[in-house]
């Protein structure tokens, strides 16, 4: 990958870096080494310091002590634009783009082309197509805006960014995690072209398939320290998990009896809780007919923008179809009202700008949807809520256990705890409770460890007869938790199957090209 | 990991009692400016007795109308129309015909003006999704608009003394304006901390889409929080209608200046999501005080209106401070404000 003209120079050192927040050891003895022209990986849980140590890097944060060496210089920026000078330049996950300036305008942003302080913007123009045409998509016009370009797009013009300053170090924080399968092979390919002219990269991901792919090296990162420098990115799945967790597994899947695939189920377990029948949105999804009995997990597969998180929210009742019907134990489904009032429960895609109230505490998140049940004429119970809420939080071994704190001071997976207890708290409160659990992606920016417990509660839902749709873009997600699997394409359902009876390679081929089966369409 | 385990457990993560002690801070230096430039005055215990009951009386109208846009600011909107809310619904109140019915029918016709008028601000908003501030500015120039052309531009009279003799009378030497201003204000807390109404209010307001998502009805909610603010409204036009014994197009002036302004300084959020009914109450007093300094000093309203700017400013500035230092730096001491 890397051109290496004789042994790569390193371009990047850090040695020993420590930071500290008050009252928190983000990064606590830090080593990493970057050479030119590398692709080099960056593995960590949540929390492990990942994030602090990229803005360490983008000048964003100063390292309280340990030395960082930049093409051999001590490096300490004072500000993200004088990082960007110094040759580094960071691509954050929540891409840092002004949605109503054009591709140009932001890919100059802060150091715009101008004379006498007016912007030259055919100058500003003609320079992003030079850089657009380099990473490989001369077709995005540099006029548009950026609202206007889909993820993948949005990412480029980051990258185009980087690029307009000369970047010799990019650093990127789980580009793929908005990514479809397709698009992440061209960013591998950009990637690629960027290391052959030498700049280096380090890598962001949860995804180890994805480091073995592009990686050159890996250093891994726990409770803000090194516990693994300049591995080879060919190092065991188990040996880097070990290191990241003291564990050693990437999906563990709490081992579980499906339910009633035998005819001796009794009756009403049988009778699908949900059926959607013939559901349409124009652009969207056409004609989805499905179904969800009791106490059975049913997994969606498909790319990002198959049509799949519009589909649950339709369900959901947050989006009006503009054909079809959605019944829910024999209840029509008109809006979220009549969807939550019927049972049913939805952990949207975006946790934070769909979920949760970020500077609430997590106890008023969690009867969010059911504070109304626990008042007494129009009276909020709080005490009542908050019990309510510590018992949820504790079966779901929430960390901490705290349900006074606010949400926005909780990780990624207990976030995600606190929308999923959202809905068992209402199950447990009043009777009927929430029946059906939509989950969209459920497990995105969550870390190993805590992706095995949703996992165990995912489980645990189902087996109290709670009926669970679930959608993934982690193809072994879906075959690991559901007992029934629907392939999604361009807003259809194309495939259906016993999870035991498909397997990775099948499903991915049914949702990229399709070509394999296109015959068995439903 | 490391970041949640480090926060010391008894934390509390509420710094609203820390912003209304810095309000109070703000009352307690005017009191001492105003010893300070009038010691005379403040020798003499009778009267500063009842210049308190003077601010408290002169807060009362604005601070009513504060309540109600304190709801409306926490729950993501604004209603520049509240000023002219009071004065088309005092204007309404005092015309003839509507005096000719007497101090209920004229309570019940400001009431019934400012619901209506917070029932169109709030229908526009949430089901013609108008944005608030377009909407209650339009509502602004027409309620003016349509007060000036139901009195003819001219000044209204009230000759009830039922109406005029609630801003004169006392109920256990406090004046009935202050005790209005303290019952609306007690509401309002209970409304906002202790009711559904006011869960729904912080949800809406603090993050619409997952308010949406949880079920719930969040149109309804944002045009019952304009209706609660013209009820507000409908409230203040009495008071201020009582203390003028007469009502005209141009009363109430700035008034939704005055009333945002007290909220944002009271801790509530512009964008929505936070805020207490407590600090807007200070707030709202911290501007009535102000006003009485420059009273009792004979000075000009011209340098009492930059003064009020500077405040604005200042205690804005001071929050943010606040809010990122003296919150981190209680956390570093491991110091739990008491609940």
């Amino acid at each position: 990958m890397s051109e290496s003209a004789g042994s790569a120079r390193k371009i990047l050192t850090l040695t020993d870096v420590v930071k500290e927040f008050p009252g928190v050891r983000a990064l606590d003895g830090v080593h990493l080494e970057v050479l030119e022209g590398e692709v080099h990986c960056l593995l960590g849980q949540n929390g492990a310091g990942k994030s602090t140590l990229i803005k360490v890097l983008a000048g964003v944060h100063h390292a309280d002590s340990g030395e960082i060496l930049w093409q051999g210089e001590p490096f300490a920026p004072a500000s993200p634009q004088a990082a960007m000078r110094a040759g580094i330049a960071t691509i954050y996950q929540e891409l840092d783009l002004v949605d109503d300036l054009s591709v140009a305008e932001n890919a100059f942003l802060g150091h715009e082309p101008s004379r006498f302080g007016f912007t030259r913007r055919r100058s500003a123009a003609e320079q992003t197509r030079f850089i657009l045409g380099k990473l490989g998509h001369p077709e995005i016009p540099p006029g548009r805006l950026i609202k206007d370009l889909p993820a993948a797009g949005k990412q480029i013009v980051s990258m185009a960014r980087a690029l307009s300053h000369n970047a010799k170090l990019i650093v990127m924080d789980e580009p793929s995690a908005v990514l479809a399968h397709d698009e992440v092979e061209n960013l591998f390919r950009i990637i690629r072209e960027l290391t052959a002219h030498g700049i280096a990269v380090v890598y962001i991901s949860h995804r180890l398939a994805e480091i073995r792919e592009i990686g050159d090296r890996v250093t891994v990162l726990k409770d803000g320290r090194t516990t693994a420098a300049g591995l080879s990115a060919r190092t065991p799945t188990r040996e880097l998990v070990g290191k990241m967790t003291g564990r050693s597994f990437e999906y563990a899947f709490p081992p579980r009896v499906a339910p009633d695939k035998e005819s001796s189920a009794p009756e009403e377990k049988r009778t699908p809780l949900l059926t959607v029948t013939n559901l349409s949105r124009a652009g969207e999804f056409a004609d989805i007919s499905l179904t969800v009995r009791p106490g059975e997990i049913v997994g969606i597969a498909g790319l990002v923008g198959s049509g799949r998180s519009e589909l649950l929210e339709t369900i959901f009742g947050a989006r009006r179809p503009d054909t079809g019907t959605v019944i829910l134990n024999g209840h029509r489904i008109t809006g979220v009202g009549s969807a939550v009032r019927h049972g049913m429960g939805m952990a949207p895609e975006e946790r934070k700008s769909q979920a949760l109230l970020l500077d609430e505490p997590v106890f008023k998140n969690m009867t969010l949807a059911s504070f109304a049940g626990f008042a007494r004429a129009g009276f909020t119970a709080a005490r009542d809520e908050r019990a309510a809420a510590q018992r949820t939080a504790d079966n779901l071994e929430l960390r901490p256990r705290d349900v006074d704190r606010p949400v926005r001071t909780l990780s990624g997976g207990n976030q995600q705890k606190v929308v999923v207890g959202r809905w068992l708290l209402t199950r447990e409160n009043n009777a009927g409770g929430t029946r059906l659990l939509l989950l969209d992606e459920p497990t995105r920016g969550v870390d190993v460890g805590a992706r095995a417990e949703l996992y165990q509660v995912i489980h645990d839902l189902a087996a109290n007869g709670v009926g669970v749709l679930l959608v993934s873009s982690e193809v072994p997600e879906v075959l690991g938790l559901a007992d029934r699997v629907l392939v999604m394409r361009e807003g259809r359902l194309i495939h259906e199957a016993l999870a035991g009876e498909i397997d990775e390679d099948t499903v991915l081929d049914l949702v990229m090209a399709g070509s394999l089966m296109e015959g068995e369409a439903a | 990991m490391i970041a949640e385990t480090a926060l010391p457990k008894a934390q509390k993560y509420d710094d609203n009692l820390l912003r209304n002690l810095g309000l109070v801070g703000v009352l307690v230096i005017l009191v001492i400016i105003g010893i300070v430039t009038r010691p005379e005055l403040y020798s003499d215990p009778a009267w500063v007795r009842n210049n308190v009951l003077i601010i408290l009386q002169q807060a009362s109208g604005i601070g009513v109308v504060t309540v109600g846009m304190t709801f409306v600011i926490i729950g993501g909107g604004i209603d520049l129309s509240v000023g002219a809310i009071i004065a088309l619904a005092g204007v309404w109140a005092t015309t003839l015909a509507t005096q000719s019915y007497g101090a209920a029918g004229m309570i019940f016709t400001a009431l019934v003006v400012g619901v209506a008028v917070g029932l169109v601000n709030g229908v526009l908003i949430a089901y013609g999704k108008l944005v608030p501030f377009i909407a209650t500015l339009a509502m602004l120039v027409s309620a003016r608009g349509l007060a000036a052309q139901i009195s003819g531009k001219q000044t209204q009279v009230s000759a009830n003394e039922t109406i005029n003799s609630i801003a004169t009378t006392k109920l256990l030497g406090i004046p009935l304006l202050v005790w209005i201003l303290a019952l609306v204000v007690a509401a309002g807390w209970v409304l906002l901390n202790r009711t559904t109404f006011g869960r729904r209010t912080v949800a809406v307001g603090g993050n619409p889409e997952a308010a949406r998502l949880a079920g719930i009805n969040v149109k309804r909610h944002s045009l019952l929080l304009y209706v609660l603010s013209g009820l507000c409204c409908g409230i203040g036009a009495i008071m201020l209608t009582s203390q003028a014994t007469s009502a005209q197009a141009a009363m109430a002036n700035l008034y939704e200046l005055d009333a945002i302004a007290a909220a944002i300084i009271g801790g509530t959020l512009l964008s929505g999501g936070r805020g207490t009914i407590i600090g807007a109450l200070f707030g709202v007093l911290v501007f009535s005080t102000i006003t009485n300094l420059f009273a009792i000093n004979n000075l000009a309203t011209e340098v009492q209106n930059m003064v009020k700017g500077g405040i604005i400013v200042a205690a804005v500035l001071l929050q943010q401070f606040r809010y990122r230092s003296l919150t981190n730096l209680l956390r570093r001491r491991n110091v739990s404000d008491k609940p």
